[in-house]
């Protein structure tokens, strides 16, 4: 069964946010703070109110009507003071894209500016403690002693790693289409990730009942969280709509994404572990830095896969943040898991090579029994499955462990391993199931930003039914269906998919019609370590002249439960890992000291990778029967792909090189000084 | 300023504004929203259309200059109900995922199998070298597709240039 | 983007009698509708000339003689250049995407502007963009920027790949202008910054380029090598066009070094070329030559790594053109 909406996608009739063709849309355009941290003194709109098409200008000097407790990046225009750089302080509304865009140019913003921070640090005074980490992990954690441990290792690593600030940049920017109707309804066309979250937001922003707004999103252009929560662009175009009384557009530029968006905290993190003569872990400590913005607190959960991944009698987590001068970090692609992933993994790779251990056997040596950190029991756990699987297809076995001795050509060859791990998340969810016209009609308000949510729901609704697929049609993408979770968290499928499995059911039983909601079956769920698990190998060759650096193959075997469609999980197992490889070699958002923000904003600056980076990826996986996860037996798969990969990429660059790059991204500067 | 262009086979003669793009003139005035945009500067091709039968970037090109041009979007590769042999072969290897980089990558493979001649990765400037997946690699380099889809991608064109 | 008006130019003459004050001339539109978007150029006045007659490529006497509208992939997809200047038909492949390849012309990739990203961004300082204003990128994020020929007024490159393997061909650009025709010799064309940053290039309000000249191309080996952040569809790190003739003696009889990236103009590497004429084509060498031209390197703190990248390409690009 090739994607559902295949056709539509390849003829170019899926429709996306900006694309509903709306009669009498006008077009609203931001203007951004020009200083970091400060105040506006003033706004003059008189230049852009006089220019062509120019319809309206919102800003603080008449601050648009909003619930008192709207989130802070959110409520738009109601305070003077202005927290980073490219902070959204005016819209200008016109008939056009290219009025409102020239129109935004003359609107006149004074400042009082202050001095800024915008640059974190290992030792910055301004660490603390977060209460929490996302999204409800304690921040610290304490288990042994982590002194008697290292004291008593035979070898030990001491290391820090650290990540940059990435961002999510799906193809598709922000868009947000809002047509208010006459009588105070609102729609929003909007990308993202979550109608009904993205309703119960825009709603809670305004002070108004959800049941006034719809959120419609048929197709999303990717989102890798970064459309999971509302950003700035949809409240422009909601409340530059009910100024002028017509339909508005607000289409966010790819620069724009770089400022209003979110983006992956860059980190500090230091792993200091202790082995015994054997290889036996002794002790683990992780310790991360980050930031987060002065108007919201988002700590990512870096350091929680320590508590996850091996058996040690000592284990040390801690998160520390500072509040600068930033916009606010957000969710990416595995927040959490991916960077921190990549500092245990490297760091553990640091370890094999101090005991002499081969970096496989150092990871099954010290598969645990049960969650190290909390003692619960796995619903299924094949770390050790996926390493041996993966080490046989790879051809791992007899490799010299030797840094810097292959060489073809001009290049260095060498290999590297590390492990993956995502947890795997259900949330509440509720599904209807309805015979319509001889066959089924599903309807869920799940989002499809490209994992496949159509093609799988109809997959587990038919097998539910026992009819073919062909007489399952799915509605979703849309805030009036039965409310559902977001697409995230690597928990869509597997949420949405139990109430559809038990909505399907009911209809069954019924004969007509079915109608679930999974809240109290999630609530009675047994307490138990449920998480994916992977491995991942990488084959690199490095020009030490150029420092150029390929990635000749990637390959990644993974352990998710049951895998509802293959085609869909090797696109999102290989799309994942197709991240990592950017995260490794060439994803870095610059941080701007004296200006602020980010100072490469587009991609010809960032730089993703395209078609000439990806040589060969090969994803495979270990069938699981894992009973205690929901109907499909199903872990998440979107996540997992991008865990482990850097890890991977830059262990096998030392192999290759013998140079240990502890900095990411691993780019030919930084081999080559 | 009013132009004549041929967009996917008729003919639309349209007063624009100099300062639109190609690209805003499909997808905002003549409702054609197939072609992407995913930066407005050239660096991710979404955009790409066939102006006279070559790819080219509709976010970079302004509207006015292209008076007299032949213009084919995804919505024109079709034939009828026919699909391209590449829209097929997109579909069957699953050469996708959210789609917002598909048609540019349609249109750019399309204009790309025209093409011919040596690639920045040929080893010989002067042969004609076959159409190897690191040949295909390197020719759709100018569009982006951040799922990660390039594998199927490389795949569904080299079935289609074989 | 301001509003402007925009003609189509019938043929240079014309292009050049329409053009006034606040007028650009428009080629494939791949940079200047790129910086128009970003409010960098804001030209009153488009001139199209990417239609006009000069879209040739013919030969003339031993060399070349490529029309300013030829676009990119054309000159880099034509027999003639194949054959005969394949290290100009790979820098051209080298730039940007098949699409932008498309479009850009000759002329246009010539004049193409820097990439700096305070040079991109209207909302920051930049003497190029705003004379007098400053150069943030000498103390902030210059890691791509020059470490040869910059100034304290700015540190820019220029970006252009096609321009680094003209440059060691010794080619020449035609322009035609309100003063009349000239003839501009590569590396000639485009200029340090020195404390007129604002000015890229020697040409004149209104000068129009109408043609590139190849002279005969160099005798021996040639290659043009690109550095770059991934594998395609990037700006260079550092890109070299090197030509190299060798004497049945084993010594240097001629040789071309070029560089991209690393100045405000394409630097082509004197010091290392007189060092190497008459010395024996091996490493040593190429070694003492490299070391010579980066005597007058400055880099900058972040873009270090640019002088080992550059002493490694010219002695390996040299060694692969060694017999
Ligand atoms: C994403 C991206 C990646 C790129 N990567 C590379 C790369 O890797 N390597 C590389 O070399 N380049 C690269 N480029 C730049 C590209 O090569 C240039 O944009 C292109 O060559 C410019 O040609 P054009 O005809 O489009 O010029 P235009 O944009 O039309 O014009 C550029 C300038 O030249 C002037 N001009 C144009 N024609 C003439 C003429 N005949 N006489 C006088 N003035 C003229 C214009 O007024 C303008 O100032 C990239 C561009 C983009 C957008
Ligand atoms: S280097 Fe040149 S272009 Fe860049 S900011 Fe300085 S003056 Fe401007
Ligand atoms: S939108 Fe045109 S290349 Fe990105
Ligand atoms: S399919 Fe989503 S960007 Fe290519």
């Amino acid at each position: 069964m090739t994607r559902i909406e295949g056709h539509d996608k390849v003829t170019g009739r899926a429709t996306y946010s900006a694309e509903y063709p709306i009669e009498g849309v006008t077009y609203a355009y931001p203007v951004q703070a020009g200083i970091v941290r400060g105040r506006i003194t003033s706004i003059d709109a008189a230049g852009a109110l006089a220019m062509p098409g120019a319809l309206a200008v919102l800003s603080s000097e008449d601050p648009p009507e909003l619930a008192p407790d709207a989130d802070p990046e959110l409520a738009l225009f109601q305070r003077r003071e202005v927290a980073y750089r490219g902070q959204f302080v005016a819209v200008v509304v016109a008939d056009t894209y290219e009025n409102a865009r020239a129109a935004a140019r003359e609107v006149r913003v004074t400042y009082e500016e202050d001095p800024h921070d915008v640059r974190l640090r290992g030792d910055h005074p301004g660490l603390y403690r977060p209460e929490k980490v996302n999204p409800f992990y304690p921040a610290d954690t304490e288990k042994g002693d982590l002194a008697a441990g290292l004291a008593a290792a035979a070898v030990t690593v001491d290391v820090t790693y650290t990540t940059p600030a990435v961002h999510n940049n799906p193809m598709e920017p922000h868009a947000t289409l809002a047509v208010w109707s006459g009588d105070g309804d609102l729609t929003v066309y909007d990308s993202t990730q979550g109608v009904s979250a993205a309703r119960a937001m825009i709603a809670k922003t305004l002070g108004l009942p959800a049941e006034r707004v719809r959120v419609v999103c048929r197709h999303v252009g990717g989102g890798f969280g970064s459309k999971g929560t509302i950003r700035p662009g949809t409240m422009l175009a909601v409340l530059a709509a009910r100024a002028v009384g017509r339909p508005v557009k607000v289409a966010l530029t790819r620069q724009q994404l770089f400022d209003v968006t979110g983006y992956r905290t860059p980190t500090i993190q230091r792993v200091r572990l202790g082995a015994d003569a054997d290889g036996r872990l002794t002790a683990v400590e992780h310790e991360v830095a980050e930031q987060s913005s002065t108007l919201v607190e988002f700590a990512e959960q870096t350091a929680t896969p320590a508590r996850t991944m091996y058996e040690t009698p000592a284990l040390r987590t801690a998160h520390r943040l500072v509040r600068l001068d930033v916009a606010t970090p957000s969710w990416m692609r595995a927040p959490g898991e991916c960077p921190g992933m990549y500092a245990l993994e490297s760091a553990m790779d640091e370890l094999a090579i101090a005991a002499g251990l081969d970096p496989v056997e150092l990871r099954v040596l010290n598969d645990p029994e049960t969650e190290p950190e909390s003692g619960r029991p796995f619903s299924s756990r094949n770390l050790v499955a996926c390493l041996l699987e993966g080490a046989r297809r790879f051809g791992w076995e007899g490799r010299d462990p030797t840094p810097g001795v292959r060489r073809q050509g001009r290049w260095l060859i060498g290999t590297g391993v590390a492990s993956s791990t995502y947890p795997a998340y259900r949330r509440p969810s509720q599904a209807t199931a309805t015979v319509e016209n001889g066959g089924y009609v599903v309807r869920v308000a799940a989002v499809d930003l490209g994992t496949g949510a159509r093609t799988a729901l109809t997959k587990i609704a038919a097998t539910a039914l026992g009819v073919p697929p062909d007489q399952v049609r799915i509605e979703l993408g849309d805030s009036d269906l039965p409310p559902a979770p977001l697409a995230g968290g690597s928990m869509g499928t597997a949420s949405w998919g139990s109430a559809v499995v038990a909505a399907c059911e009911e209809a069954l039983r019924d004969g007509k019609h079915g109608a679930a909601d999974t809240t109290d079956a999630i609530k009675a769920q047994q307490d138990l370590a449920r998480h994916a698990f992977g491995a991942q190998f990488a084959r690199v060759r490095v020009d030490m002249d150029t420092g150029e650096i390929r990635v000749s193959h990637l390959l990644g075997i993974f352990a998710a439960g049951r895998i509802i469609d293959e085609q869909l999980a090797m696109s999102q197992f290989v799309g994942g890992m197709t991240m990592g490889v950017g995260m490794a070699l060439m994803e870095e958002s610059v941080i701007d000291d004296e200006f602020g923000g980010f100072s490469n904003h587009d991609f010809a600056q960032y730089h993703v990778p395209v078609c000439a980076d990806i040589e060969r990826i090969d994803a495979a996986w270990i069938e699981e029967d894992d009973r205690h996860l929901n109907p499909m037996g199903a872990k998440g798969i979107g996540e997992i792909g991008i865990v482990g990969t850097a890890a991977a990429i830059g262990n096998a660059v030392y192999h290759a090189t013998g140079i240990r790059v502890r900095d990411l991204p691993i780019t030919p500067a930084r081999l080559l000084t | 300023m009013e132009i004549t262009l041929r967009v996917n086979g008729s003919r639309r003669t349209v007063e624009v504004d100099p300062r639109v793009s190609l690209l805003d003139l499909l997808r905002e005035r003549l409702g054609l929203t197939g072609s992407k945009k995913g930066c407005d500067h050239g660096q991710c091709g979404a955009c790409t259309v066939l102006i006279d039968g070559r790819r080219a970037n509709a976010c970079l090109a302004l509207a006015v200059a292209q008076d007299g041009s032949d213009i084919t979007t995804v919505e024109g590769l079709a034939d009828g109900d026919r699909p391209h042999p590449l829209q097929a072969a997109f579909i069957e290897h699953d050469a996708f995922q959210c789609g917002y980089c598909t048609p540019g990558q349609l249109c750019s493979a399309a204009g790309m199998l025209a093409e011919g001649g040596p690639s920045a990765v040929t080893e010989d400037m002067a042969a004609d070298p076959a159409l190897t997946a690191e040949e295909i690699r390197e020719r759709m380099s100018g569009n982006l597709c951040r799922c990660g889809a390039y594998p199927n991608i490389v795949t569904a064109i080299a079935e289609v240039a074989r | 983007m301001r509003s402007f008006e925009y003609a189509r130019a019938g043929d240079p003459a014309d292009a050049v009698a329409r053009f006034r004050p606040g007028a650009m001339y428009l080629g494939g539109g791949t940079n200047l509708v790129d910086l128009m978007r970003l409010g960098v150029a804001e030209p009153e006045f488009l001139v199209d000339v990417s239609r006009l007659p000069l879209d040739r490529i013919e030969p003339d006497g031993d060399g070349l003689r490529v029309g300013a509208a030829v676009r990119n992939s054309d000159l880099g997809a034509h027999p003639l250049v194949r054959e005969r200047y394949p290290m100009l038909a790979r820098a051209v492949l080298a730039g940007a995407s098949g699409q932008i390849r498309n479009m850009a012309t000759v002329g246009g990739n010539l004049l193409q502007r820097t990439r700096c990203p305070y040079f991109q961004d209207v909302s920051k300082p930049c003497n190029k963009r705003q004379p007098g204003s400053g150069c943030p990128a000498i103390a902030g994020d210059h890691s791509n920027l020059a470490i040869f020929g910059h100034s304290s007024a700015c540190v820019a490159t220029h970006p252009s790949d096609m321009a680094v393997a003209l440059a060691a061909l010794d080619a020449r650009v035609h322009v035609t202008g309100p003063g009349g025709d000239r003839v501009i010799p590569m590396p000639g064309l485009h200029r340090l910054p020195g404390d007129e940053p604002e000015r890229d290039t020697v040409l004149a309000p209104g000068e129009l380029v109408t043609a590139v000249h190849l002279p005969a191309p160099p005798p021996g080996a040639s290659r043009y090598r690109k550095v770059r952040e991934r594998a395609s569809f990037a700006f260079a790190l550092v890109s070299i066009a090197a030509a190299l003739d060798v004497a049945e003696d084993g010594t240097v009889r001629d040789c071309r070094i070029a560089l991209g990236a690393v100045a405000h103009a394409p630097w082509r590497c004197e010091r290392a070329e007189r060092a190497l004429r008459g010395a024996p084509a091996g490493e040593e060498s190429f070694t003492r030559a490299a070391g010579a031209e980066l005597e007058q390197a400055r880099p900058l703190p972040r873009n270090a790594h640019k002088v080992p990248l550059v002493r490694n390409l010219i002695v390996l690009t040299l060694l692969e053109l060694a017999p």
